[in-house]
């Protein structure tokens, strides 16, 4: 007996390949070199590789590259989306901390090597068109990020940070796994299509199958840490190295994302009544949270993690109505999110030293002595607060407006109040770094490599603000898909 | 010409941002600006043709097209005159500034400039999501104004000022997109002409209410007010009474009445209440103060009440009346805070007690506290009176009862208000900081003088200002009337 092997076109794989490549090559390359110029090496290499691989997905979204294996990879102007967001999450964050890194002593080989997995482990989620791949990218990328958590091997802060990280995050993908063992029970498929078809024909849905549900969106909750599942990701922003940090808020979000969109209203389109409760829940908490946890924090990546659980509460507000508006919206949320908050950590960086720069107090009168910095952390902060004309209002215009427009009025009164209230912590900082005299000399030098990854971000907050045509545009390209 | 009124300020601060670097010059290049804004506003008023209630110097450029949002501006009487006080005002708040703000001086006048765009482009915008982001946007250069060149308890009162109003804002922005939902669009000159059922205006009566009973400020969400103003830098006093407070009052003129008619009118003895507390209430409070600037504020709140009384009694002695009051209230209060910089700047004190016998020796400054007390007052030839008269006529058709009330009101401002001047201005030489006191400067004089002369030119001949409302005010109550509201106010009292 033969068994039928589907056609293998590798070229919609071509983006992957570039960063497995170059994953693989580095680490071997690197044997052969010292600590030192091996660290040197697989940074640039890893830049060279992600702006490869961000060229051929540029190149390679407008020339319909269509899917593979069978329909369980799909290359789609919407995978081609989410993946240019991911590139840029995982290069800004080398970027940035070139020097600080350099400091910390781990400009190192395995480190760059590791976010290269992790990239491709997001990549293959947001392609993914069935949910062994979806699972096999979630894996790749959760487990290279539960080492970066614990990279700093001496630091107990660190340690505590992947540690925590990885038993909670193996609890999810169990929950994850059992709810598509449930699902594929259910229906008796695997592939998004299969259940979608499976599901829309039976009319009624079996118990179980809803349970599976619950389970998965349970388990891609925990990825992009929305409440009441964020509980790891005060500790391990706070307990990771700051660089670490900056690229775990931004790529598995957007992984995560991209598969609740593959999942949700992809293979569970005739669910709808149901994730829409889930996700309507999920989102008022987060938004509860991250408003109001926020307040009391002094540290500052505790404190980001707070307001990125609360981010995360209002682009979940843009998935809850199930309509084109809502699903662009939440696609602007995000590449706007993902600005904002490198803009942020970069920030962080420059100004972060030999544990100064933690605390929320070590700003005090930033102003006085360095008023660019000063005023480009305050942008980013009114922005987050989605005080207009910044780019944060743009993405919070268009989640409520796809939340009116479908009728759902009160989820987006309490997110406008949520952001009243998150307001006063963002304040807070811009207060911090204006009203107050400062202590500190604040003499730290602002590397080529951060200057340009502040200057960019803090361009884009402008830009969107006042003229988002292009990128709203490419959105609306984008969500083709889901049409 | 619209767009170029809004955003030569800006232009300005930002040239500022890149090309000055000297204090001195700042101050001389902000100056510049605004007063060129103000001429070239006056050109605005001159092309201006007062007989037709339809918006003028339209202006429309594509923005966001897929959500029917586009940059939309335009001008009806009413929002001419708010921006012609805007314009006034401002070049007299950078003068105020000249010598009392010694640090940082460029980001001041930056942030003044940038505040001074973003009010006019709120009073200019016909697109509702135009209007919202610049209604917003402005409380980002108050807040720092206030936060940065405050009094000692700036941080307190500039984040109070922010977050009251963000809350107010966010929930507008709810009921923004709900009309623009229903209407299909942004464009406010499109959504004058929808009619929606009561039910709904009323959820948005209430979303609008919010955000503009919070900066008008309307009682009991008017305690961010004093706290913001003792804290604020003179300037940034005038300001705040002078210009934002009647962006409220604006609001609930250009949308809460001719959009939401119904709802308006069922609404409106919780607003007549609301304003009669705020009349008579924070008068009393307003006895109670020992700081000039509380008072000031107070009594601000006070006045404010009389023009949301004047607006939703729904006639056109009443309307008018109202926005009158507005922009008298912005002069006379903006007089009285400059009046406040001035001793404040040469003694470091606004405590009532700590002053005393200023007439002995500064009769110029005496004399010109006198006018503007009275101005605030009421007394008849000066604008106080025309506004004050003119509402409670329009009140007086309305409902005898609310315009009884309301004129208590006026008594107990006079009482507060010669209470404070007797105090400050008249008695003995009790300190010696005060008798060693100088009068006025040429440059605080040069501030005052044109206050000075509005404040007589609408006392006795308020025609030219009345004239730029007439037809605006007209339509907006054929507007109401088509909503099926005030039709029978609107013709009880013959103009």
């Amino acid at each position: 007996m033969s068994v039928p092997m589907p056609e293998i076109n590798l070229v919609p794989l071509l983006p992957e390949i570039v960063i497995a490549l170059a994953a693989m090559g580095l680490l071997l390359a690197g044997a052969w070199r010292d600590k030192e110029s091996g660290g040197t090496l697989a940074g640039y290499g890893a830049m060279a590789a992600i702006l490869l691989a961000a060229v051929i997905t540029w190149i390679g979204a407008d020339v319909k590259m269509g899917e593979t294996f069978g329909g369980m990879f799909i290359a789609d102007p919407f995978a081609a989306f989410m993946k240019m967001l991911m590139y840029a999450g995982a290069l800004f964050p080398i970027l940035m901390a070139w020097d600080t890194l350099h400091r910390l002593e781990m400009r190192t080989l395995e480190y760059f090597v590791l976010i290269l997995f992790a990239l491709l482990g997001g990549m293959i989620m947001a392609s993914s068109g069935d949910f062994l791949t979806l699972y096999l990218g979630l894996e790749l990328m959760s487990l290279s990020i539960y080492v970066l958590a614990g990279y700093r091997r001496d630091d107990a802060l660190a340690n505590e940070a992947g540690l925590k990280y990885f038993v909670l995050g193996s609890l999810a993908s169990g929950l994850f796994l059992y709810g598509v063992s449930l699902i594929y029970g259910g229906t008796g498929g695997i592939t998004f299509t299969a259940v979608q078809e499976a599901m829309g024909a039976g009319g009624t849905t079996h118990l179980g199958t809803r349970l599976g549900v619950v389970l998965v969106a349970a388990g891609m909750a925990f990825k992009i840490a929305a409440a009441p599942f964020h509980m790891w990701s005060p500790d391990v922003y706070e307990g990771s190295a700051t660089p670490v940090t900056a690229f775990m808020s931004a790529l598995p979000k957007i992984a995560g994302f991209a598969a609740i969109y593959r999942v949700l209203p992809g293979a569970f389109a005739s669910l709808h009544e149901q994730w829409g409760v889930i996700l309507q829940f999920l989102s008022v908490v987060s938004l509860a949270v991250g408003a109001l946890a926020a307040i009391p924090q002094t540290n500052i990546k505790r404190m980001l993690a707070y307001s990125s659980v609360g981010h995360v509460g209002y682009a979940l507000i843009g998935l809850v109505p199930g309509s084109v508006l809502g699903y662009r919206a939440v696609m602007v949320y995000l590449a706007i999110y993902l600005f904002m908050n490198m803009g942020t950590f970069a920030l962080i960086l420059v100004l972060g030293r030999d544990g100064i720069g933690e605390s929320i107090q070590d700003y005090r009168g930033l102003a006085h002595k360095r008023p660019v910095l000063a005023a480009i952390m305050a942008l980013l902060m009114f922005s987050m607060a989605g005080i207009p004309p910044l780019a944060g209002f743009i993405g919070k215009l268009h989640i409520f407006m796809a939340a009116v427009n479908a009728g759902h009025v009160g989820l987006a009164l309490v997110g406008v109040l949520a952001s009243a209230v998150a307001a006063f912590y963002y304040l807070r900082i811009v207060k911090i770094l204006y009203f107050e005299q400062p202590e500190a000399a604040f003499q730290m030098p602002v590397g080529g490599f951060s200057g340009l990854v502040i200057a960019v971000s803090a361009l884009l907050v402008l830009v969107w603000g006042v003229q988002p045509g292009r990128l709203l545009a490419w959105v609306e390209w984008s969500v083709t898909p889901f049409m | 010409m619209l767009s170029l009124v809004t955003f030569l300020p800006l232009v300005g601060a930002a040239a500022i941002l890149f090309a000055v670097h000297r204090d001195a010059s700042a101050r001389i290049v902000a100056l510049g600006v605004s007063l060129a804004t103000f001429l070239l506003s006056l050109g605005l008023y001159a092309a201006f043709d007062t007989s037709t209630a339809e918006f003028q110097f339209l202006e429309e450029v594509p923005w966001l097209p897929g959500l029917g949002i586009a940059y939309r501006m335009g001008v009806d009487g009413i929002s001419l005159s708010l921006l012609l006080l805007t314009t006034l005002l401002t070049p007299i708040c950078i003068l105020a500034s000249w010598e009392s703000i010694k640090t940082r001086v460029r980001e001041y006048m930056m942030a003044f400039l940038a505040l001074e765009s973003f009010v006019i482009g709120v009073f200019c915008a016909l697109d509702f999501l135009l209007f919202y982001i610049l209604w917003e946007a402005m409380l980002i250069p108050m807040f720092l104004l206030i936060g940065i060149w405050g009094g000692p308890r700036r941080v307190y009162a500039a984040l109070k000022f922010f977050l009251y109003t963000l809350a107010g804002s966010v929930v507008m922005l709810i009921a923004v997109l709900v009309l623009a939902h229903q209407g299909h669009t942004f464009s406010i000159p499109e959504l004058m002409k929808l009619h929606l059922p009561l039910n709904v205006q009323v959820w948005l009566f209430l979303g609008f209410f919010v955000s503009f009973a919070v900066k008008v400020p309307m009682w009991p969400v008017h305690t961010w007010l004093p706290d913001a103003h003792v804290e604020a830098p003179t300037a940034g006093s005038v300001i705040l009474a002078g210009i934002l407070l009647k962006m409220g009052a604006y609001g609930f003129l250009r949308f809460s009445l001719p959009m939401l008619p119904e709802a308006s009118h069922y609404f409106a003895p919780f607003i007549y209440g609301l304003s009669l507390v705020a009349v008579v209430y924070t008068a009393l409070v307003a006895l109670m103060q020992t700081d000039l600037k509380k008072l000031i504020a107070y009594s601000s709140v006070s006045h404010m009440g009389f023009v949301t009384l004047g607006l939703f009694a729904f006639n056109r002695l009443g309307i008018e009346g109202g926005v009158l009051q507005m922009i008298n209230h912005g002069l006379v209060s903006g007089a009285l805070f400059l009046l406040v910089g001035v001793v404040y700047d040469r003694l470091h004190t606004r405590e009532i007690a700590r002053f005393g016998g200023l007439a002995l020796r500064m009769p110029v400054y005496a004399t010109l506290f006198m006018v503007f007390t009275m101005a605030a007052v009421g007394l008849p030839g000066t604008n106080g009176f025309v506004g004050e008269f003119l509402v409670l006529l329009g009140v007086f058709a309305t409902s005898k009862g609310v315009a009884t009330v309301a004129a208590t009101g006026v008594v107990l401002g006079a009482a507060y208000m010669l209470w404070m001047f007797k105090k400050v201005v008249f008695g003995e030489i009790r300190h010696a900081d005060v008798d060693a006191l100088t009068d006025i400067t040429p440059r605080e004089l040069a501030l005052f003088v044109p206050l000075l002369v509005l404040v007589f030119w609408i006392g006795f001949y308020p025609d030219p200002f009345l004239r730029l409302l007439h037809a605006s005010v007209n339509g907006l109550l054929t507007q109401m009337a088509a909503g099926g509201v005030g039709a029978e106010h609107a013709t009880l009292v013959a103009p």
